[in-house]
């Protein structure tokens, strides 16, 4: 296992001298010396991202607490007002309680129709099935600005425009897509012998979903389920296209406070809101990490692409 | 005993077929089961064995033929409809429920009460030896374990008849002979009827009452393993048979029964078995068992050769004998000549069967032999 | 006993009882396809229909736009194609977009490799790196802009520290969407690159070794081949996020000059001007110049993974 960890360590950092590797008398000091400058550089590079990370997360809180914090280290003085405040004047309650309702409904509604499409994707060959493949993944493909605007221009025309609807329904345009590219492999991966062993027992098709296959989909429903909710809620562009005061989600409200017309509103007020938006992630987030792993929060996508 | 198998007359497969994009996968099936019989599918991998069971099961459409019980087409209601049971090569147990739900799947599936659910799950468990196991989840049990589960799930319906797709292929060679008869004692005990999917020779005529040998969806045969054993139909099915030597040889004399036959610097006589005409090209097919070491070049069929190489198969040796002429043989012996000596190998004329070269006219056209036979 | 052929008369007319339904559940068409279309009438109600519907509005230029630049139904492109304006957000899209996306990707590659195997607080690591996901692109922003601004921390530390002796110019420029791009890049990058790496099977790496290959023609003939797909795959994935940068480059970037990217000037038409034709010409036009990318790095991916195979075997 040493050789190949050395073998991992940054490639490109030892050049040629490796091109006589198979003579073992060289001394193993030598090996692990050449090695380290990329190591360093590699623990140097995560070291940077997360002093941009941390740094980035704590001064946001500091900022949501302090007071008169201009040209010091830190604030002068500490307060939480900017909470309650930003709380009142941006109606949180309302605005929270909107990106709730409309994360779940996505969630809910891209996995009743995204389940069933990948049930049918996984198991059968059709005619068009590469066509009808393709158009699932598109949306996600294409920018969301690309289709966000010619779709946020038909709401409008149907009256939709900055209604609680519209939002549902644009970002559903992602999601249910993304709700097929997660359970199609998820799908193909159950056996489908099992399907037929439980039609020999004597069950229909409706028992067959019910008993068998509804048990077996859970996991990789709350996976997609889970990672649609991420994504509904820090979507911005294309809620941002169709929402209006009274259906605006957190980020949109967030944006809209950073971008105000005749200056922003106070930074701290700002902030405040952002930290809020980050305690709800990461609830979301601990909520998930229990039923997923983080390398498979992005891995499934894979599949999707390959085939 | 609780559990006995539901009673019908005969079970009639009519020109059954399923063709698919032109290619046949499975032709002209025509077979009789009687209630009890345990019927093996032989065949190599991609002979349509599987197909036939899929079809059989309801699981895969049929597109040509017929398959009635006591003369009612069954062929046109769904799989879940046909009161069949099935024992996947997987297992195909489900994953998600215990040892016990799953064999109670079928019942409540068909709506029977819960007591009477509980009490026959028991009693199929305790037929295959798992009722200490009822709460466990599939996972947790070994492979021979998951496949006396998907015993149970599929005998627990008393089901007309039983398909089983080579239910023993993924367990090790110990475990299987057990299994083997273990399927066996339920089959006779239970009084099934049984269709058995195998590539397994050995296994199908250990198993069966009646095999069918299948080869590119085509049948090639159908009788008692007696028979398949002793007087194959053609030269595929002697291949499959455990006939190793297989000779192309050309024909020199043909008499009422048997015919003169050379190639390889050899000339044999042997048994003619389909037709074949002097001066065509024949396959000669003949079991290692059948050709007899000795020292001494006399008698009709008495070949000359070299021992090249010795196998110790526990009480025999696998010898492999190269003639003055190149051609290389299979022998069994009970001793084992050092490799480099000398040897004649002869065999008994009626031990050795002259085919004709071509498989085509074959099998399809042989109508199947007369049941109960022979039970093996 | 009974005899199969009893019926001989029977057979010959028994040649094809398959139905048409079954004939069509053999090319896969039959109940369960059903399940598909609720999904499909939703793609083609939400995704179709408004796309097409946007090319066609590309067609029915304002008449201010006929106007200042002619071209009859077509002044939309003219407009985009002649405006520098416009048409260098097409320019100043892929200065962020690629540059992005390939640091992301190529950095990720040793990092994945580097972390590959157990280690104590790899859970912890891979969790935090997933932390950037969840804090989409407009939180980002507002910590950059107060970390790395003039009086944030960052260029406090700098200062203090005498290595610079003005602050450095961090935010409201390309440097700042970069940073933003790289924070919430970087992370999806990476855990897709290490995912597909542990998709490889370590004993061919193995046996590559007792082939008598070092690490640098493991890397190369073996990993390289096998990990090339999922690094396109990743590479397209980091670029489409990065291409439709849209709130980083308005907030922490410079809007009006080295970040006025595509999806910023396409929203300025359908939000400010109310000018919904070019909108969508600019909403097409982008993501034709993102599929011209996309399509690119799939014929080198075929390309790549072909050419390797050999090596491979």
């Amino acid at each position: 296992m040493s050789e190949s960890a050395t073998a991992a360590r940054a490639p490109g950092s030892r050049k040629r001298t490796d091109t006589a590797s198979r003579r073992t008398d060289r001394a193993p000091g030598q090996r692990s010396l050449a090695a380290s400058p990329g190591t360093w550089l590699v623990w140097a590079g995560i070291a940077a991202f997360f002093i941009f990370l941390f740094g980035i997360l704590i001064s946001v809180f500091v900022d949501s607490v302090g007071k008169s914090w201009f040209t010091t280290w830190l604030p002068l003085e500490y307060t939480t007002d900017w909470y309650g405040e930003s709380w009142e004047r941006f109606e949180l309650a309302h605005v929270i309680g909107v990106t709730l309702i409309v994360s779940f409904s996505v969630v809910a509604i891209s996995i009743l129709i995204g389940v069933p499409a990948s049930y049918v994707l996984a198991r059968r060959d059709f005619p068009f099935k590469r066509v009808v493949t393709a158009l699932f993944l598109l949306p996600v493909l294409i920018p969301p600005i690309t289709f966000g605007i010619p779709l946020a221009t038909v709401m409008y025309n149907f009256g939709l425009g900055r209604s609680l609807i519209a939002v549902i329904l644009v970002n559903l345009v992602p999601s249910v897509p993304f709700v097929i590219i997660t359970m199609t492999p998820f799908i193909e991966q159950i056996n489908p012998t099992i399907e037929n062993a439980a039609r020999m027992c004597g069950a229909g098709m409706r028992h067959v979903f019910v008993r068998i296959l509804g048990p077996l989909l859970v996991p990789g429903i709350l996976a997609a389920a889970i990672l649609v909710l991420v994504r509904t809620v820090g979507m911005f562009e294309l809620t941002f296209l169709v929402s209006g005061p009274g259906s605006d989600t957190l980020v949109v409200a967030i944006y809209r406070a950073m971008t105000s017309a005749g200056g922003a509103e106070p930074r701290p007020l700002v902030s405040s809101m952002a930290v809020m938006y980050t305690v709800m992630m990461l609830v979301i987030l601990i909520i998930a990490l229990r039923f997923v792993n983080p390398t498979q929060l992005v891995a499934r996508v894979r599949d999707s692409d390959d085939d | 005993m609780g559990i006995t198998a539901t009673k019908f007359g005969a079970l009639e497969l009519v020109n059954v077929g399923r063709s698919f994009g032109g290619q046949a996968a499975l032709a002209d099936l025509s077979l009789t089961i009687e209630a009890g019989e345990f019927i093996a599918l032989l065949g190599p991998s991609g002979c349509g064995k599987s197909t036939a069971l899929n079809c059989l099961a309801g699981l895969l459409p049929l597109t040509h033929g017929q398959v009635l019980i006591d003369g009612k087409r069954v062929d046109v209601l769904p799989a879940e409809k046909r009161d069949f049971g099935m024992v996947f090569q997987n297992y195909a147990l489900f994953p998600h429920l215990s040892v016990h739900k799953n064999v109670a799947f079928g019942l409540q599936m068909r709506g029977v009460p819960r007591d009477e659910v509980n009490k026959r799950v028991t009693e199929a468990l305790m037929l295959v030896k798992l009722d200490a196991h009822a709460k466990k989840l599939p996972g947790q049990l070994s492979g021979g374990q998951q496949q006396r589960v998907a015993i149970a799930r599929a005998i627990v319906l008393e089901p007309r008849l039983v398909l089983m797709d080579e239910p023993l292929s993924n367990l090790d060679a110990k475990l299987r002979i057990e299994m083997r008869s273990e399927i066996r004692r339920l089959h006779q005990t239970l009084g099934l009827t049984t269709i058995y999917v195998t590539h397994d020779q050995e296994e199908a005529l250990s198993l069966a009452d009646r095999l069918v040998v299948l080869r590119d969806g085509h049948v090639q045969q159908i009788g008692t393993p007696q028979e398949l054993h002793d007087s194959p139909a053609n030269w595929h099915v002697a291949d499959f048979m455990g006939y190793r030597n297989l000779l192309d040889v050309a024909v020199d004399v043909v008499n009422d029964t048997t015919a003169t036959v050379s190639g390889g610097g050899m000339s044999l006589v042997g048994t003619r078995v389909g037709s074949v005409a002097p001066g065509e090209s024949a396959r000669v097919a003949i079991r290692p068992h059948d050709l007899i070491v000795g020292t001494s070049a006399t008698g009709p069929n008495a070949i000359s050769g070299t021992v090249i190489a010795s196998e110790y198969q526990g009480r025999e040796f696998a010898l492999e004998v190269e003639t003055d002429h190149g051609q290389r043989l299979h022998v069994t012996a009970e001793t084992a000549p050092a490799a480099g000596s000398a040897v004649t190998v002869t065999v008994a004329p009626e031990r050795v069967l002259v085919y004709p070269e071509s498989l085509t006219g074959h099998g399809a056209a042989l109508a199947p032999l007369p049941v109960g036979a022979g039970a093996s | 006993m009974s005899a199969t052929l009893e019926k001989p008369a029977d057979t010959a007319a028994k040649r094809s009882t398959a139905s048409l339904s079954h004939r069509l559940a053999e090319r896969g068409i039959d109940a369960r396809l059903w399940m598909l279309l609720p999904a499909l009438v939703f793609i083609v109600a939400l995704f179709i229909y408004p796309f097409a519907y946007g090319i066609g509005l590309t067609v029915q230029p304002l008449d201010r736009t006929v106007d200042a630049w002619g071209g009859g139904i077509f002044a939309n492109y003219v407009q985009f194609f002649n405006d520098p304006f416009i048409f260098d957000s097409i320019w100043l899209t892929m200065r962020l977009a690629l540059p992005a996306a390939l640091f992301n990707v190529l950095v990720s590659i040793p990092l994945a490799f580097k972390l590959r195997g157990k280690f104590r607080g790899k859970r912890l690591m891979s969790t935090l790196l997933v932390l950037p996901i969840t804090l989409g692109t407009v939180l980002t922003a507002q910590g950059l802009l107060i970390f790395a601004g003039r009086q944030g921390w960052l260029n406090r530390f700098l200062l203090d520290m005498n290595l610079i002796d003005q602050p450095l110019q961090l935010v409201n420029n390309y440097l700042g969407v970069m940073f933003s791009l790289i924070i919430s890049g970087f992370p999806f990058a990476f855990l897709l690159v290490s995912s597909y790496l542990s998709g490889i099977d370590p004993s061919l790496e193995a046996a590559a070794k007792t082939l008598g290959a070092n690490w640098r023609q493991r890397f190369i003939r073996v990993t390289l081949p096998l990990l090339a797909p999922g690094l396109a795959t990743t590479f397209i994935l980091t670029f489409v996020l990065a291409f439709s940068v849209f709130p980083s480059a308005r907030l922490v970037g410079d809007p009006g000059g080295s970040t006025r990217v595509m999806a910023l000037m396409a929203y300025r038409a359908f939000g400010e001007q109310q000018n919904y034709s070019m909108a969508s010409t600019i909403a097409i036009v982008m993501g034709v110049v993102e599929l011209l990318v996309i399509a690119i790095v799939l014929l080198g991916r075929s390309f790549l993974y072909k050419g390797s195979t050999g090596g491979k075997g």
